[in-house]
């Protein structure tokens, strides 16, 4: 893979500060590359102590007893904690709406608190000891006998006993627009298919890791986590301490798409062994560790109908979905949200149902629903074009809806045509013959795909505080989530700009909890929400240095009005070009800083600027639709003889509002590509149908993509402002995952006249 | 990973006496599969006895065209020795068709030819094995087994043999140079591998104080060679199917050819039926897909994994096309 160099509008034509918009350096790049930044399970504790999980066997039953005898003799073993002998935890609390941190466990089975085992992996035991090699070593010893119970281990027999989701704030069980069915029978065409997409499993660059140490009733936890609010309002309730006492640090952390969104079993049982030791304990888990304790993508069965008039009109979209979620947890992946807003349908029907397995509750992942329930639409726009004789993007640029189809609510921005138009002019669509294996490069048979991306993120609040130095210099704090976003870049770049100062007098520091709170960085939310937040505060920064100088008879300033000042040059100028800089405002009123902070550390304060969100919020979506949109190109190479397919050529062109920073944005909307190659070409969770155990818990049998999987990926952003969001940006972590696997299956089809409605397209599906 | 007694051989002999008298013991050489299946609990040596320091890092000239490879050779110094490249180059190309550049420099010559199955039971200690524990059962059998055997397998044991460089050693007739305290012995690798039976878990004919000092490469029928393997991804990933072939023809016609399946069976597989319909035959499309026919007619595929017997064939045929053609 390969950088190309970002494609932006000129920034002639913006009307930004320097900074924002141009694809500035990430600030922390030195640190990471050479190692100072410390990650979760680098933080040095005198008299450390390291733990391991001990997992389960069977996928139901009982714990009968638990032999810990070897175990405990491993020397350097200090403590091997079951439910027989583990301090007690509250129980999780039931999931509420007022309070969204109760969302926060992946499961309520109360590890270690109950002798009851609810999936195959679940953990039973933890084994403390002096090193972790010890800790490792004696987890192997601990020998636990069950009592089974029947399960349901086997998706495949589940989903015989489907259940419909209901509608609520959270999930959308069914929606209907017309008689879809209705229309589909009478439409002139139709194509009506079934496709399937695995289990994934996640399998960030760092597994997951927690430091925790108590000192009395004060719990400080380094958790690589995406979502440091929740984890430390959780644990707090877990271990009955109030949440002032719980700090929780996540520095960096080495990439979550969704997997360090919950709090799962590795944290929780880390602070409980600390708090059974006596001593700070450390426990980064095992690649198989993470399989077993931190739920993946759940498998999916999707139906999409689509009818149409000959010239290729939608008259009916139907899209079902069923998907796999555990007995404890787990939530239904919402696989036919697009079908919602990508196409002009007059009669549509979203369903979406859920069907139980005993297993490790399913959770986020990158695009939730989205990625693969874009698998089974966009395949099938792209069946329907075949079946029609017709152009793949003449069939969705005829589709293109002027209002959100199902709900007739406007789009804040929405500009697909000229995204189609661009990437198949940049792509070369034009030289496409359709006919499948219609085209070669020597003895590979070539195939050119398409597939429309679309992701709605969710925004949420955040809050930051900036001060403002007399000696010209800046801080934000905030207690956002390196996750590998570059969120600190972003804070950095739209602060500079807001008060008008070079870039490098900014410094930001984020990723702890005793700085003001800030959204979880899911839902491609945390850019907007910290940059907004940033603005507000800035203002109120100019507001007060112009305090300051407006009552100094010395000052250019004096008198001056909000509305006549900007912020440039580090400091605040009148149109003319008068004016002073911050460290003359500041010195002269001999402050030494000022500060302003969004929102609030009171609990009540918080209730009501959720409270206010919430309105908002609210508000803004019933009358808008923001969407992050794109199209994926995609070229693949299979080979005639062994059906073997190399992604050999990529371009994907977006719409996700303002760009900040093109390089970051760049890098997200790439990787979201490289994810989503993992998922059309290699990427299963293989689980043992009779056991429910998952066969292929490490990276040797787990296949995410390798160097030589993956091309050079080119990124282009349309880079125009959502004219309804503070700063124009609508969100670029999850879109750039979507249709990806459409793409490669829709061009594999071309390559090859097989049409692969399975994930993941491996070359057995195509021999 | 339980905790054992690590001992570092000074010389070969010193190794194979060390070997012979203590129960257990196994050598160790890049570690880069022992240590693993050490750490997943599937090995349990009391002892492993370091042989990275032995003088069996040489590859030398045998009379008469042929090689001898050190058992300590890194994979990836072999791959890269010109005498391989010009002389051999299918072993080049299955070594570096093999893991990843990292594991190549640790892994030996010795090592790789006694690595185990990646049967995805065979990793995990919870699960019924024949092979890690003979009688207990094979949960492959019944459950997952897309990567397994359609060749030479049993019912108490569907696993295949991993390794690359020994499909290509399988085809050029190498020999293995074995030691112990009783002397010296050349097992040809055909006669090295056993297939399952109702003793999976012995896998080669080597004795547990036996040590691996040298691997013989006859001069070679024809330097017209080539390895192919198919997977599941581009790289880093075992072979579902491979192929090496060494093809030489005059006048269109098959003069020579060695032949040897990976992926497809409990050892790398020479193709002798497949070599006898080629042998002579004019080298055609036609004979090439016979021959595999003819090799693969007692194949026999699990629900999930026939799909290997087509590969087989077709790679079969693809690799002697290109061999023909080029
Ligand atoms: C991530 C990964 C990917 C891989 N991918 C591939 C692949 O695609 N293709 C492939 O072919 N291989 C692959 N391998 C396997 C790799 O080739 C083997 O691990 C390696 O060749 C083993 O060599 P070693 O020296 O490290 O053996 P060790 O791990 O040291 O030993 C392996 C076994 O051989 C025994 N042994 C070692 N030397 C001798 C000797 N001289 N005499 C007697 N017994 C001996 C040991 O006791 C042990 O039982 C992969 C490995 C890893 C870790
Ligand atoms: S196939 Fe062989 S290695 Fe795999 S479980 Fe069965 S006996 Fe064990």
């Amino acid at each position: 893979m390969t950088t190309a160099p970002e494609r932006t509008r000129p920034a002639a034509t913006r009307q930004d500060g320097p900074n924002v918009g141009r694809p500035v350096d990430r600030v922390d790049g030195v640190a990471k590359t050479t190692g100072a930044a410390k990650y979760s399970a680098d933080f040095p504790y005198a008299d450390i102590a390291h733990a391991a999980l001990v997992h389960a066997g069977i996928a139901r039953g009982r714990v009968t007893a638990i032999d810990t005898g070897a175990a405990e003799a491993v020397p350097g073993v200090l403590k091997v904690l079951t439910h027989q002998n583990a301090p007690r935890m509250a129980p999780p609390p039931k999931v509420s709406i007022a309070d969204l941190s109760t969302m926060a466990p992946g499961t309520p089975v109360n590890y270690l608190n109950t002798d009851e085992v609810h999936w195959n992996g679940q953990p039973v035991a933890v084994v403390v000891a002096e090193s972790l090699e010890a800790a490792h070593a004696a987890a192997r010893l601990v020998r636990v006998s069950y009592e089974q119970q029947p399960a349901t281990t086997d998706f495949a027999v589940a989903r015989e006993h489907p259940k419909q989701v209901k509608n609520s704030m959270i999930d959308v069980g069914e929606a209907r627009k017309g008689d879809a069915e209705r229309a589909l029978a009478d439409a002139p065409v139709t194509v009506d298919l079934r496709y399937t997409t695995p289990g994934q499993n996640h399998n960030a660059i760092e597994p997951h890791a927690t430091t925790a140490a108590w000192d009395g009733d004060r719990l400080t936890v380094h958790d690589a986590t995406q979502n440091i609010d929740w984890t430390r309002k959780h644990l707090a309730l877990r271990f009955g301490v109030p949440a002032a006492q719980v700090r929780v640090v996540a520095t960096f952390v080495g990439g979550g798409f969704g997997g360090k969104g919950s709090v799962w079993a590795g944290t929780l049982l880390t602070a409980l062994a600390a708090r059974a030791t006596g001593r700070p304990v450390r426990m980064a888990l095992s690649r198989e560790s993470v399989s077993r304790t931190v739920g993946g993508r759940a498998p999916t069965v999707q139906r999409v109908a689509l009818g149409a008039e000959r010239d290729g009109t939608l008259t009916a979209l139907v899209h079902t979905g069923l998907t796999q979620v555990g007995r404890v947890g787990g939530g239904a992946e919402r696989v036919a949200s697009q079908s919602q807003y990508l196409y002009a349908a007059p009669a549509i029907l979203v369903r979406h149902s859920t069907a139980e397995v005993d297993a490790l509750p399913n959770t986020f992942m990158r695009a939730p629903g989205e990625a693969v329930g874009s698998f089974a639409l966009e395949s099938a726009i792209d069946e329907l074009a075949g079946e029609l004789g017709m152009d793949p993007i003449d069939l969705r640029v005829r589709n293109e809806p002027e209002r959100s189809p199902l709900s007739g609510k406007r789009f804040s921005r929405r500009d697909l045509r000229r995204v189609y138009a661009r990437g198949a002019d940049r792509f070369g669509w034009a030289g496409r013959d359709p006919k499948p294996r219609s085209m070669r490069d020597g003895r590979w048979l070539v195939g050119w795909g398409v597939a429309s991306a679309l992701h709605i993120p969710v925004p949420l609040p955040g809050d930051v505080l900036v001060r403002l130095r007399a000696d010209g210099t800046v801080l934000v704090r905030s207690g956002l989530q390196e996750i590998g976003v570059g969120i600190a870049t972003i804070v950095a770049q739209v602060t500079a700009d807001a008060l008008g100062v070079p870039l490098d007098v900014v410094s930001v520091e984020i990723g702890d909890s005793d700085q003001p709170t800030a959204p979880g960085a899911g839902g491609s939310t945390q850019t907007s929400a910290a940059t907004a937040a940033v603005l507000q505060a800035c203002e109120e920064l100019k507001r007060s240095a112009l305090g300051l100088a407006r009552r100094a008879a010395s000052s250019p300033l004096r008198g001056a009005r909000p509305g006549d000042v900007e912020t440039r040059d580090g400091g605040l100028r009148l149109a003319g070009g008068a004016g002073e800089s911050y460290a003359e405002i500041l010195g002269r009123a001999g402050v030494p800083a000022l500060e302003a902070r969004t929102g609030s550390d009171s609990r009540l304060g918080q209730a009501v600027g959720q409270a206010r969100f919430m309105a908002r919020f609210l508000n803004d979506r019933r009358r808008w639709v923001h969407p992050a949109t794109g199209v994926h190109f995609c070229e693949v190479r299979v080979d005639p003889d062994t059906a073997e397919v190399r992604v050999s050529r990529w371009l994907g062109v977006f719409d996700v509002g303002r760009v900040m920073n093109a390089k970051l944005a760049g890098s997200q909307l790439r990787g979201g590509v490289v994810m989503g190659i993992g998922a059309a070409l290699s990427e299963e969770t293989l689980v043992d149908p009779r056991t429910g155990r998952i066969m292929n818990p490490g990276l040797g049998e787990y296949h995410v993509p390798v160097h030589a999987d993956v091309p050079r990926i080119d990124i282009e952003c349309l880079d125009e402002p959502d004219p309804t969001t503070p700063l124009g940006l609508i969100g670029a972590g999850e879109v750039g995952i979507t249709g990806v696997a459409a793409a490669v299956a829709n061009a594999v089809h071309h390559a090859t006249g097989v049409r692969v409605r399975d994930l993941p397209v491996t070359l057995d599906r195509l021999l | 990973m339980r905790s054992f007694t690590y001992v570092s051989a000074p010389d070969v002999d010193s190794a194979v006496r060390t070997l012979a008298e203590t129960p257990g013991a196994k050598p160790l050489g890049g570690g880069t599969n022992l240590v693993d299946l050490m750490r997943q609990d599937v090995e349990r040596p009391p002892t492993l006895v370091d042989i990275t320091g032995l003088p069996l890092t040489g590859v030398d000239e045998l009379p008469g065209g042929g090689l001898r490879i050190g058992a300590l050779v890194r994979n990836s110094h072999l791959a890269a020795h010109p005498a391989v490249r010009s002389r051999f180059p299918m072993l080049a190309q299955a070594l570096l068709s093999g893991a990843s550049g990292q594991v190549r420099n640790m892994a030996t010559v010795g090592g790789n030819l006694l690595q185990r199955t990646r049967c995805l039971y065979f990793v995990d200690a919870t699960a019924a094995c024949n092979k890690r524990e003979p009688g207990s059962g094979c949960d492959a059998a019944g459950g997952l087994h897309r990567a397994g055997a359609v060749l030479g397998a049993s019912e108490h044991c569907v696993a295949t043999h991993p390794s690359d460089m020994a499909v290509a050693l399988a085809a050029l007739d190498a020999v293995v140079e074995v030691r112990s305290v009783r002397g010296a012995r050349s097992v040809p690798l055909l006669d090295f591998y056993r297939l399952p039976g109702d003793t999976p878990q012995l896998e080669t004919v080597l004795e547990p104080d036996e040590l691996i000092v040298a691997i013989d490469l006859p001069a070679p029928v024809t330097v017209h060679s080539a390895y192919r393997k198919v997977r599941d991804r581009a790289s880093f990933a075992f072979a579902l199917v491979s192929v090496a072939a060494a093809l030489e023809t005059r006048d269109s016609e098959v003069v020579a050819v060695r032949l040897a399946l990976g992926g497809v069976a409990a050892k790398p597989w020479r193709a002798v039926e497949a070599e006898r319909v080629l042998t002579g035959a004019p080298a055609t499309e036609e004979t090439f897909r016979q021959a595999a026919e003819a090799e693969l007619a007692a194949a026999v595929g699990l629900p999930g994994n026939e799909f290997k017997i087509e590969l087989a064939r077709r790679t079969i045929v693809a690799t002697l096309r290109r061999l023909a053609t080029s």
